[in-house]
């Protein structure tokens, strides 16, 4: 009932091992995320969500186990690695640099230079920046009054907006969300998700962590739930009940061939 | 929901084309820079209106920027380091320490004596200078981005050992063999009665005006100061940027130290103790914002001038010289005070 989905495979974990001294925080724990689905990852706290998305972004390098991108085994030793690989990671805890335009924050470490021997000194071209973004912000429809004037005077969910544009603009493989919406009103939630769904039909595969239920399953295709460092259950997110995901994350609802 | 209605608010390309590239000067209005410069014209006017023939004059003028160049040179530094969130109290007494370190070299080669010395002993001197002020700011830099002691912390005790090792080099005492030839040129030589101290000043400014606005290394500058964590996550060398903007700092302070002997022809172990907080004032008056992630170079440069401009209009004007630092304290504190409200503003 899983495997019917379709698209290819983006990112696949496979039996990860990731202990903090004598705490397991994930015990063979595997994940799969498609090209062109959302696909929620749900559990309990301290099931094991955090440490799953950081070894898969490079923030931690799991103790055993496999990741395979596109199939092919790789090695994500850092966010930087990660990031080559066409990984990227929206915080829940809005890592944009305020005092800049919503263009400088687009392109934060990724700064385009001009051409010829001023780029060689390492003179930016703002001017190719700001169209890009210009391009990007209305591909994604993010919504800005203003383009230059700094983020921090944007209101909250524009801010999450540029942080999600910024992270899937680069992003080619698997954007990993956390939460992204955890801080957000109910209008700007309803964008930043939209947001998600236009990532999705780019062939992107986008992974979502969130707490909320109604909101997983509206938006996600695929839901995998965790509990105590393994995945315990898959689902079909239009054939899954609410019961269905808080019964597998509680334990009460488990699936044999999930592991 | 659907972006299909989309009111005044809404973001396409076609909206943005009318709008035209964010020109310097509405960069510079929508920040402080622009009234710090009002303020500052302001003065100057004033001064010149209620003293015709005493204020604006060539004598007047020219003093004014020789006193300011060195001060600025420092301000300069102080602009990047304020930006990343840090500060640096120890920019004069490196600029002592450079210059004693600089003037004892030039004094040992010339045998004792570096009075008639000439060009090839001068560029010794400039390059000591320089890397003298330039190890005290890689000390700097590596203990606030490396071992994370605080900056305010850090260059409270380089501003002392600096000077501490100045005193012992020199025993306490001026080096006053500095080569006429250096004195003559740099020190009080002037190219259509601009000195050559302030075009070379004028032009190191510039250059670092380049270097914040406009590369990548700017950018990083300001991403530093405005979030750290931001700026590691995408993978900006944190730790390093820091490291470089306190080192340039020191190597400002290097020059300035070596311009310093090229003017006064002594090393003054005594004088320049207050110039890292005449530095500071002028960041901050110019806009900068001590909470790092904003500033204007142009802003220093007016908020440098400011208080040197109050000092000799309120000379001029027989008004007590006492009131200037008064004056200047009212509008530092009133500047910061301004800059926290636009901050919680922005954080509501």
């Amino acid at each position: 009932m899983t495997e019917n989905t379709g698209s290819e495979i983006a990112l696949e974990a496979r039996n990860l091992v990731k202990r903090y001294g004598s705490v397991e925080a994930l015990r063979g724990a595997s994940f799969t995320a498609r090209q062109g689905e959302v696909v929620a990852l749900i559990g309990d706290n301290g099931a094991g969500k955090s440490t799953m998305v950081k070894c898969l972004s490079g923030a931690e390098i799991p103790d055993s186990g496999e990741i395979l991108l596109d199939g092919k085994p790789v090695h994500i030793d850092s966010p930087t690695a990660a990031r080559e690989l066409g990984i990227e990671t929206v915080y829940q805890d809005l890592a944009v640099a305020p005092d800049l335009d919503p263009a400088a924050n687009l392109f934060l470490g990724r700064e385009l230079k001009r051409k010829g021997i001023l780029g060689a000194l390492g003179m930016l071209d703002k001017k190719a920046m700001r169209q890009r973004s210009i391009e990007e912000f209305a591909r994604l429809g993010v919504q800005l009054q203003d383009t230059d004037v700094s983020i921090g005077s944007l209101s909250g969910g524009q801010r999450q907006s540029v942080a999600v544009a910024r992270s899937v603009v680069w992003a080619s493989k698997v954007v990993f969300m956390d939460e992204p919406t955890a801080a957000l009103g109910v209008v700007q939630r309803e964008r930043v998700l939209d947001v998600i769904k236009k990532v999705r039909d780019t062939g992107v595969a986008v992974v979502l962590i969130s707490h909320n239920m109604p909101e997983v399953l509206s938006v996600a295709d695929r839901v995998e739930v965790m509990r105590l460092g393994r995945r315990v259950a898959r689902f079909v997110a239009k054939d899954a009940s609410l019961e269905d995901l808080v019964g597998a994350m509680t334990g009460a609802l488990s699936q044999e061939d999930a592991a | 929901m659907t972006n299909t209605e989309t009111p005044k608010a809404a973001f396409n390309p076609e909206d943005m084309t009318g709008r035209g590239e964010t020109t310097i000067w509405q960069k510079l209005g929508s920040s402080n820079t622009i009234w710090v410069g009002v303020i500052l014209v302001g003065l100057v006017v004033a001064f010149s209106v209620l003293h015709p023939g005493a204020f604006l004059t060539l004598f007047n003028i020219q003093e004014l920027f020789i006193q300011l160049c060195l001060l600025l040179l420092l301000a300069v530094g102080m602009t990047f380091v304020i930006i990343t969130g840090g500060i640096d109290l120890s920019v004069g007494t490196v600029l002592i320490f450079s210059g004693v370190v600089s003037a004892e070299v030039m004094q040992g080669l010339g045998g004792g004596d570096a009075t008639n010395d000439g060009i090839g002993l001068i560029l010794v001197g400039l390059v000591v200078s320089v890397a003298a002020g330039g190890l005290w700011g890689l000390i700097n830099g590596w203990l606030v981005a490396y071992a994370n002691v605080p900056p305010l912390i850090v260059t409270l005790g380089s501003f002392g050992a600096a000077l501490g090792v100045a005193d012992l080099i020199t025993n306490g005492n001026d080096v006053r063999t500095v080569p006429s030839a250096l004195r003559n040129t740099v020190g009080s030589g002037t190219l259509f009665y601009v000195p050559y101290l302030v075009i070379i000043v004028a032009v190191i400014t510039l250059f670092f005006g380049w270097l914040l606005h406009t590369t990548k290394f700017g950018r990083y500058t300001y991403a530093v100061g405005s979030n750290p964590e931001a700026a590691r996550r995408v993978g900006i060398p944190l730790k390093k940027q820091l490291m470089l903007v306190y080192l340039l700092t020191g190597l400002l302070a290097g020059v300035a130290g070596f311009l310093s002997l090229a003017f006064f022809g002594t090393t003054t172990v005594a004088g320049h103790t207050t110039d890292n907080l005449n530095a500071i004032s002028g960041v901050v008056l110019g806009g900068t914002s001590l909470f790092g992630g904003s500033g204007v170079l142009l802003g220093t440069v007016f908020g440098t001038f400011i208080p040197q401009v109050l000092s000799s209009g309120f000379v001029i004007s027989g008004v007590p010289p006492f009131w200037q630092p008064i004056a200047v304290a009212i509008v530092l504190v009133a500047a910061v005070w301004f800059d926290q409200r636009r901050r919680q503003a922005r954080n509501r």
